[in-house]
């Protein structure tokens, strides 16, 4: 059996939304360099919908594919409904990843969250501060 | 075009070993522990493959040459023995290198917990230990130097011959894992002083699942294996005779072809380095010189290399990476650390590992595509935009 999923490796070789976003309303950049895995999410927000979402990702097959994958599922949904994404759901819609990389997606959603959280920072919008806890590389064993 | 660029981590099988294999399945099937004639024959055909062996790596009598299930097996009963031998004698200090395979290094810290102490020495950065840091840590109660001929991650070679002379001199047991090096370059125990050296077949177009592990004469082995009196009770288990005949095929058509080799093969390894050195922010890992001709590995900036790996997979290329993603731990290659590479570069290490069944067309096929796929992977990677825009130093 293959390493990974036909889905994960359609989102690899032809990830969705990549790139930069020079206006963007929010950027939130999660992981770090020293444990191979760092997601930066670009969100354009009007009228409360995410109309645009692109990612910039350094690290393994399944980082790009989850991230490429939380893009689209957010892609054209309400701000609420993006906090809600899961890291379940973004494994559920690859097909499945293997054990050792459910950090992956772990990092894609909070790279969500962190381009949300920007977004209501920017605007000034109240939030309730429990939807973000620090977020901490788990898959992460250094400083 | 499909590239098999991954031989340190194991070869195809060469057809001359095959043929010689063959008959051991069903002509010369006979146990050599027997009497009968059958039997008998298939131990004079056995008793000729060690002799033959023996010859190929200059060994002074077949009997130093232990048959195993290949490199790890002989690393493991090459340290304990030393360890052993010494502890008999109240020494009790192993040295070794940081860079070693976890078949070495995972054996002394075995033996770290039964009250041994090791110390492991610095490779510096460019993975070759110095004859002067070895001597430096040799002590009264030295038990056993370990120390790999060549890297199997980097490809260095260690300045073999002169820490066996050093460790003659001062009465330490010397054992070398040459898995990497036997079949590749020239490999002698008695000139290069080797007390005991591992060996695996299948990294010279052998079999799988067979090596060997040759010991000085006067050196007591410990058994890892209990049972039968095979190899002179010092190692359990009846011969694989097929892939025994096969390894002993494989090793003499191996050295038989090894000065047209490594001029083939280094060639290639030139067209590779230079090939790769264009791309900007690249790192050579290991010296530039000093190593075996087929290994080469290289650390680009600001991509991880289990991506890096797919990629090339898509593109027909089959290589391996030190990248924590690939190791299946969180931790970078302990080797690529070992040179003194942060994290974060370790972490976009590539390893090609070629022979002399590779071609100068396959390198330069390897070097577009790597160029292309780093490419298109910077692009993606948001570690390269913060290098390029100055807001995160380079590191190589």
């Amino acid at each position: 059996m293959a390493l990974y999923s036909e889905k994960v490796m359609d989102h690899f070789e032809h990830p969705r939304n990549v790139g930069k976003m020079e206006d963007a309303s929010g950027i939130g950049e999660v992981g770090n360099a020293k444990c191979g895995d760092i997601m930066r999410m670009y969100i354009k927000v009007e009228n409360d919908i995410i109309t645009d979402v692109k990612f910039n990702t350094f690290g393994c097959g399944s980082a790009i594919a989850s991230s490429s994958m939380a893009t689209e599922m957010i892609k054209g949904k309400p701000v609420s409904e993006a906090l809600e994404l899961s890291n379940k759901a973004v494994i559920e819609a690859l097909d499945g990843l293997p054990v050792q990389k459910i950090h992956c997606s772990v990092l894609a959603e909070e790279a969500v969250k962190a381009a949300v959280k920007d977004y209501y920072d920017k605007n000034g919008i109240e939030y309730d501060h429990e939807l973000f806890k620090e977020g901490n590389c788990e898959a992460c064993h250094l400083d | 075009m499909r590239v098999y660029a991954d031989n340190a981590a194991t070869t195809k099988l060469s057809p001359v070993a095959k043929q010689a294999m063959l008959p051991y399945f069903d002509e010369i099937y006979g146990n050599p522990s027997t009497l009968y004639t059958l039997g008998q024959e298939a131990a004079e055909h056995l008793l000729a493959c060690r002799t033959e062996i023996a010859n190929l790596i200059g060994a002074a009598d077949p009997k130093e040459i232990t048959f195993t299930s290949g490199g790890s097996e002989a690393d493991n009963q090459a340290i304990v023995s030393a360890a052993m031998n010494g502890a008999r004698k109240g020494k009790k200090h192993l040295i070794s290198t940081k860079f070693e395979h976890h078949a070495v290094l995972h054996t002394l810290e075995k033996l770290k917990k039964q009250g041994f102490e090791v110390t492991l020495l610095d490779v510096h950065e460019n993975g070759v230990v110095t004859v002067e840091d070895v001597a430096a840590a040799i002590r009264e109660d030295t038990a056993l130097v370990t120390i790999m001929f060549a890297n199997n991650e980097i490809g260095t070679i260690q300045p073999i011959r002169e820490i066996g002379a050093l460790c003659r001199e001062k009465g330490v047991t010397f054992h070398t894992d040459a898995v990497q090096a036997v079949g590749h370059v020239p490999v002698n125990v008695q000139e290069m002083n080797i007390d005991m050296l591992s060996v695996s077949a299948h990294k010279f177009h052998g079999p799988r699942g067979v090596g060997f592990l040759y010991a000085k004469k006067g050196i007591p082995l410990t058994n890892i294996i209990e049972g039968g009196a095979q190899e002179r009770g010092k190692r359990a288990g009846t011969e694989n005779t097929p892939a025994i005949a096969g390894m002993a095929a494989a090793l003499r058509e191996a050295v038989d072809n090894m000065d047209s080799n490594m001029e083939k093969v280094t060639k290639m390894r030139e067209i590779l380095i230079n090939g790769l050195q264009t791309i900007p922010h690249s790192h050579l890992n290991g010296d530039r010189n000093k190593r075996v001709p087929g290994t080469v590995n290289f650390c680009f900036e600001g991509i991880e290399g289990e991506s890096l790996l797919l990629m090339l997979d898509r593109r027909g290329i089959s290589a391996s990476s030190g990248s924590a993603c690939t190791s299946g731990s969180l931790d970078p290659s302990h080797v690529l650390l070992a040179l003194g590479l942060p994290h974060e570069v370790a972490h976009g290490s590539l390893r090609l590992s070629f022979n002399e069944y590779n071609t100068e067309e396959e390198m330069t096929y390897i070097v577009e595509n790597v160029k292309e796929v780093v490419e298109y992977l910077r692009n993606m990677s948001p570690v390269w935009d913060e290098l390029e825009k100055g807001e995160r130093p380079h590191l190589i």
